[in-house]
Parts: structure tokens; sequence; C-alpha cells
């Protein structure tokens, strides 16, 4: 069982990281706007030929 | 437009292109663009070789009218260092995402750009360069020649809520986070509790959960630790009066357990908790930070510029800042922003949506005319006689505010259940504490331990989500239905609804004319007249060719302002216009606008038009009925045609001719006999009326202040949304009632146990996650019930 006092952290460290992420994502305004990223891949291959053209 | 599905074949026989650009019809026949606006707007997006926007779109771009030089640009821009600035503007006519990736584009094609970010929900674009304050100008210049409007975002209060939105979303995360990991711990504590766990193992896991709870709670418990500091220091008590006590009591209690080594703590139970109140209240934020974001973006839109005649030439400035007595220039087409005077030019003008006329007005030299009408024909100078408060408008909008005012004092059924909600909790807990002292005889530490599960028990956890969950589902569903929800309590206002007044042009009609089955002279006419209509934008002769057959516009046709069109021909002229421009006299029509034809040697050739009713407006009057709604219509426009439509939807009561106050004093008048009135309407008469009924419904084809007084807004030329709302409102208000029974019946059956000292923290567990989850899945019906229906 002691290798629950390693185990333990570990697991608590992944998440806290997994958390960590999160609140950095909401502090860059990822979350202010949930529609507009998900349609704006389909401009990807308009991008890919504006970069051929330059 | 409902001609389009009538006559497919003629209308695209007609050989005037669209605009490549906007898509309006362009001016003159082999023109390629309606405008030089939009020629330059084409022009523009070619020039950076971004003309794949045309193809991306899947909506016509707006009307390219740049207005420069009303805002001063670098007054907003913001300076990060030396130099890099930064700059946040609001865009407006934003249609589809291909916008978003032209605005960017266009702006990303400027080498000192170093970021360019636009969000489609809050129309925010934000842009940082590198350089001079003053490129902000040229910048936002830019994006206004593509045709978008722009106006300064500035740090308001939606930037506020969107800052306590974050706020909510991050303790959110913590909470959930800490509640997922303590309850690792917890179910090896309770599984231990049948399988002999090792005390020491018991304590360890506990003690973690106290390291990750501790910090969890002082940080996600702050918005409810806050909001009931408040409260009490003000000698009241709301929701997170109970909310504060009970987790703070549980974490206590279980620090205590745990440093007695006790077999139970209540770590997962109060972080369980937090979390599932946070879902609630970041719901509810977001839900009414939505309406009110939406509100303020109507109301930004309201301040057009104004362009002035002064000593130095044009000038454009906001309605505001124009001085009384000064001459202001109204283009054809344009919305006049003041009170005035015409004192050049004559035109006629579309008031439909202060008065409620479906015709056009003629004005010339010393008529007045209010801000909010529409210039058709002809340029207009006027002299200013009212600015800002003092117009037709200000003055609406001060009636509007003070109707506004008696609906704010609406409860919502959340606040009127926790009013006395959180006194019977309190009180439950103390109680128990007492009586368990006293009479059961226990000591202060395990009375202490029940008092705190009673508590969390009764913490308002699945009350706090059963309201909430319901309304976003609600008003998710209407946004589906292109019904925009303004106002958060817009549906439980709507769900008691038995009278809907009606507004007639605009709202049940299209306030769009259209050619009235013609005679058969008139119909051989119709191309001939159609040849001379292409010349003119008045809305009139748009009818006209929408209803004529394949034609040829003539070149050699002059408009008159105001009176009509005359084309020369080697036989005379050719006169299309008002009774007054063809010399018959004008004899009473009944409501319907009209249009003469005379050529030379013949008599003059009548076409009339009537306003033509939303396709489906019977249907749903009928609809209405049928749900023993009491309909009325109060129109500001003449008898007769306000006769004639309520008689085509089967309405019998009726008003016409009514000014603004008297709509307001009859919707007032209903809700004195104790009727809950839903008024439906789309122009400034209208607005007082809009904010003083029980709730609103206000096209989007609408006037900005009637779509602010509205309680939610409605696209698309059908009325049918206002049995959605009618409909979604009732299930809002069913599905709302039965969670919060769902919520009490939960504690009903808890209290009982709690008191009776049974509950451990995996009962209270068990029992606060299944409550959450069944009032949250209850609320899913909502949207569940629409599906099978648009199946069926």
């Amino acid at each position: 069982m002691t290798v629950l006092l390693f185990l333990i952290p570990v697991a608590l460290l992944l998440g806290g990281l997994g958390m960590w992420c999160f609140v950095w994502a909401v502090g860059a305004s990822q979350f202010d706007d949930l529609d507009t990223a998900g349609r704006r891949i389909l401009f990807d291959d308009a991008d890919a030929k504006l970069r051929e053209r330059n | 437009m409902a001609t389009d599905t009538l006559l497919p074949a003629q209308v695209r026989a007609a050989p005037q292109e669209a605009c490549a650009h906007c898509g309006e019809p362009a001016t003159k026949a082999g023109e390629r663009f309606c405008c030089t606006g939009c020629a330059g707007a084409h022009a523009l997006i070619t020039g950076l070789g971004l003309d794949q926007y045309y193809r991306l779109r899947d909506k016509a771009a707006p009307v390219a009218r740049p207005e420069d030089g009303v805002v001063d640009w670098r007054e907003f821009t913001e300076t990060l260092s030396d130099n890099r600035q930064r700059l946040t503007v609001l865009v407006g006519d934003l249609q589809c995402a291909a916008c978003l990736w032209l605005i960017e584009h266009a702006l990303r094609a400027q080498p000192m750009v170093t970021r360019v970010q636009i969000s489609g929900a809050t129309r925010r674009l934000v842009m940082e360069w590198t350089g001079d304050v003053a490129e902000a100008d040229r910048l936002v210049g830019t994006v206004a020649r593509l045709g978008y409007r722009c106006l300064p975002a500035g740090s308001d209060a939606s930037a506020e809520g969107l800052a306590e939105e974050r706020g909510l979303l991050r303790a959110m995360a913590v909470a959930g986070f800490a509640a997922a990991n303590i309850m690792l711990f917890s179910v090896s504590v309770w599984s231990g509790h049948a399988n002999a766990m090792d005390p020491a193992t018991r304590d360890l896991f506990h003690g973690i959960s106290a390291l990750i709870a501790i910090p969890a709670i002082a940080y996600a418990g702050r918005p409810f630790f806050r909001s009931a500091a408040h409260a009490l220091r003000h000698g009241r008590s709301n929701m997170d009066v109970p909310i504060s006590i009970g987790v703070t009591l549980a974490v206590l209690v279980s620090i205590a357990e745990l440093a007695q080594s006790g077999p139970h703590a209540y770590f997962d139970a109060a972080v369980t908790l937090l979390f599932f109140l946070l879902v609630g209240r970041y719901l509810d934020l977001r839900a009414r930070g939505f309406a009110r974001r939406t509100a303020q973006q109507l109301l930004a839109w309201t301040t057009r510029p104004v362009t002035v005649k002064t000593a130095a030439g044009l000038v454009h400035r906001p309605a505001t800042r124009v001085m009384i007595g000064e001459s202001v220039l109204v283009a054809a087409g344009e919305r006049i922003g003041v009170d005035g005077i015409v004192t050049e030019g004559c035109s006629s003008i579309d008031a439909s949506l202060l008065t409620g006329e479906s015709l056009p007005q003629a004005v010339s030299n010393g008529n007045a005319v209010h801000a909010g009408a529409v210039n058709i024909d002809a340029p207009l100078t006027l002299r200013v006689t009212a600015v800002g408060d003092a117009t037709l408008v200000g003055e609406m909008t001060r009636l509007m505010e003070a109707a506004e005012q008696g609906r704010s004092r609406f409860v919502r059924l959340a606040e009127k259940v926790s009013r006395w909600y959180a006194p019977v909790v309190h009180l439950t807990a103390l109680l128990s504490f007492i009586g368990w002292v006293y009479l059961g005889g226990a000591d202060i530490r395990s009375a202490i331990l029940i008092s705190a599960a009673v508590l969390i028990i009764t913490c308002p956890c699945a009350l706090a989500l059963a309201v909430p969950v319901v309304q976003v589902v609600a008003s998710g569903r209407l946004m589906r239905a292109g019904v925009l929800l303004k106002s958060a309590t817009a549906l439980e206002r709507a769900a008691t609804i038995d009278t809907v007044v009606f507004d007639k042009t605009g709202t049940l009609t299209l306030g769009r004319p259209r050619l009235v089955a013609p005679d058969n002279e008139a119909a051989a006419l119709l191309p001939l007249a159609a040849s001379l209509a292409a010349r003119s934008k008045h809305p009139l002769c748009c009818a006209l060719l929408a209803a004529a057959p394949a034609y040829e516009a003539r070149a050699d046709v002059r408009e008159v302002p105001a009176q009509g069109l005359v084309c020369e021909t080697v036989d005379g002229e050719i006169r299309l216009g008002n009774a007054r421009f063809v010399d018959v006299t004008a004899q009473d029509e009944d409501g319907y606008s009209v249009l003469w034809l005379a050529r030379p040697g013949h008599a003059p050739v009548c076409f009339r038009f009537a306003d033509d009713l939303r396709s489906d407006a019977a249907t749903v009057i009928a609809a209405l009925r049928a749900q023993g709604k009491r309909l009325l219509i109060l129109s500001g426009d003449h008898a007769g045609a306000v006769r004639r439509v309520a008689e085509v939807v089967g309405i019998t009561e009726w008003q016409a001719g009514i000014d603004p106050r008297g709509k307001a004093e009859v919707i007032a008048a209903l809700k004195r006999e104790g009727r809950h009135v839903l008024m439906v309407g789309d122009g400034l008469n209208d607005a007082v009326a809009l904010a003083s009924a029980d709730a609103s419904l206000s096209p989007a084809s609408g006037l900005e202040l009637a779509q602010n007084a509205a309680d939610a807004v409605f696209q698309g030329d059908r009325l049918d949304a206002v049995l959605d709302v009618l409909a979604v409102a009732r299930q809002n208000r069913r599905l709302a009632l039965q969670n919060l029974g769902l919520a009490l019946g939960y504690n009903l059956f808890a209290v009982p146990l709690a008191i009776a000292g049974l509950v451990t923290p995996l009962i209270a567990a068990i029992a606060m996650s299944s409550s959450s989850l069944i009032v949250v899945a209850n609320a899913l019906r909502l949207d569940l019930g629409r599906k099978t229906r648009s199946a069926a």
C-alpha cells in the first residue's frame, strides 16, 4: 500500500495540471464564444489557397 | 419576400442584375453594383486577394455605406507598451462565419497588425498593431469600407458581466476538480467501512481530502460567501446564507472529526454541493448575461450618425450632438435621426414605424418630420427642431422606461420560493440540534454533526438548479426557432398570458406593399408600368416590379420626387405616379395605396397595392383563438386598412387611428381587468405598449426602440413565433414547478432521515447528486418534446 504515497500525489498533480489548463483557457477568453470556432475550420482550404497565391 | 414564391419565373426574368457585393438590385441595367459603396467594398476585397469570400459566404453581404469620421478612434485605443496599440470595436451586420473570415484577413493583410481576434457571439473585434495610434482610424476604416458598421466597445457593463461569468466558470472548474478527486478518496473510505479499512489509512484519506477541500472551498465558495455576507449586513437573508453556513459548518465539523480520528467526514458533500450550486449559478448568469448583452447591442446601434451641413462642409455627428436650428441632410433611403422641418427638397417618407400608417407620406418645404421615419425618394434638408430626449423618440423612451419600472417589480418563481425556504432550513437545523441535546440526550459533538447533516441535506442544491436549467433549455430551444429572449424573466411572465394584442403594420402584415390582383387592362399594362418603375426605389415601384412579368427598363425615365416618374416618347409623355401627377381627382382608396399610369390618348389606369399579411397570420390567430385567448388589434393606421386586416385574420376587436399613449392605456385597462397581456408590435408607437404589457414580442424588422422594449425578438416573415413563445413559456413554467416539486419532495424525504441522525456522508452524497441529476434530466425533456413533435 505504500505505493499510494507515490501514486496519490502523482494523480493529484496530473488532475491539477488539467484544472490549471482549463482555468488558464477561461482567462484567455477561449470560452467566451463557443460558436464561431467550430465553423472557422471550414475556411482552412481558403486560407491554404491564399498562402499559395502570396 | 412573399412574391418570390408566388411568381418565381417572372422575377427571374427581370433583366435587372443583382449587385455583385450585396445582392440588392443594381440601379441600372448592365451595372454590377447597386452603389459606389458596394463597388468600393468589392474592389477592396478583390484587391486584397480575398475574393473567395464571395464563394464562402452563405448570406449576402450588408450594403456597404461607409460612415467615416464619426468617431475619433484614437480616443478608444489602448497603448499596451511604447509601440503596441490595442483597440476593441463592436462590429455590426455580421452575417455569417465568412464575414469573420473576411474581416480577419483584410486586417491581417495590413503589415503592422500583429493580432486580430473577432467573435461572432459578442461581435467584438480586438486588434493589436505596432506603430502609431493614428493607424486606428485607418484600420477601422478598412472594416467600414467592407460594409460593416463599427462602434467603440469600451469597457462597459457587458465586459463586467463577462468577467463575472469567467470568475464563476473558474470557480466551477476548481470545485469540479476538487469534488471529483475527493470523491475518489470518499468512495475508498465508504467501501473501507464495510471491509474494515485500517483507521490510519482512513485518516490519511480524510487528511488528503481536507487538503484539497479547504483551499477549493475557500476559492470556489467566494461568490456565495460574498453574497451571504452582503445580505446579512443589510439585515436580510437569502439562499446563500444557508449555503454558506451549511458548507462552513460541514468543513468545520469534518476537521474536528479528523482531529479526533472519527469515522465520518463531510468534505465530499461540501465540495460537491458547491459544484452543483455553481453549475446552476453559472447557467443562470449566462442566460441573464446573454439577455443583457443583446439589449445593449440593440441600444448601441440606435446611435447612427447624422449628416450636418456646416459652413465648413458636411460633417457626420452623433444625433445627440446636433444643435437645434442646424441644417441636416437626409439622403434617400436613410432613416431620419432628428425631429425637424423640411427646408429644401420634396420626397415621400415612410413613417410606418412611428405611426403605424402603411402608406408613404409626401413631404415638402415646411412639413415637420420625426426621427425614426425613413426618407424614400429624394434627399431632404431639415432644420432641426428637437434632438435627443426632446424628439418623439426621446419622449417614447421616457414613457417606456416608466412603464418598465412596473414590470421590474415582478418576482421570479425561484425568489418566491427562496424567501421562505432559508428561514425554514435554519430553524430545522437549530431545532434538531436542540432536540438532540435536550430531548435525545446526545452529546454536543454528535448533535452538531446531525444539524450539519440537516443543513447539507436541505441545502437548496436541486432548488438552485431547478429553475435555471429549465430556463437555459427553453431559451436555447426558442433561439433555434429564431426567437431571441432578451429578458430572463420573460418566459415566466409569458406563461400566464390570456390576452394577445397585435399591432397591424409590420406585425400582422409584413409592412411592405404588394400589388393587388389587377384587372385585365391594368395587367396588360404591367410591363409598361414596370419599365418606368425600374428607375425608382419607392416601395410601390418595387412592389410593381416584383409582380411584373419580363420587362425592359427604359433609360430615358426622369423621377419627379414625391410625385412619380415620367418618360418622354414620340407620342407624348408616359407618366407613373400619384393621382395629382396624372391629373385625376384623388378618391378615397379605402386604405389601398395606388399608382396611376397615364399614356397619351388613354384614360389613366390605376394599380392598387395592399400591405401583405404575414403568410401564417390567419392560422396563428386561429390557433390562439382555439387556445381561448382574447385577441385585439391596436393600430395607428386608417380604419379601412385595419378593418380589412381584422376581417381576413378573423379578429373582431380592433381600434384604428390610436396613438402610442392610447395603446398603452388600452393595455393598462386590460391589466386592470385582471388580464395578462402579451403585446406584439414593431414600431415606435408600440414601444410604450410593449413595455407596459406583461410580456412582449417584436419582429426583427422592427424599430430598434421597439426591440429594446420587447422581451423577445423574432426573426423571419412568419408569425408562428408567437405560438412558439407561448408554448415554450407554458412548458417552462410547468417544468420549473415540477422541478421545484421534485427538489422539495426530496427534502421532505431526506430531512427526517437527517434529523433522525441516519444520514452518513455516503447517503448525503447519493441523495444530493441524484436529486440534482433528476432535476437536470427533467429539464431536458423540454427539448425532447420538441424533437418528437417535429418528427411527427
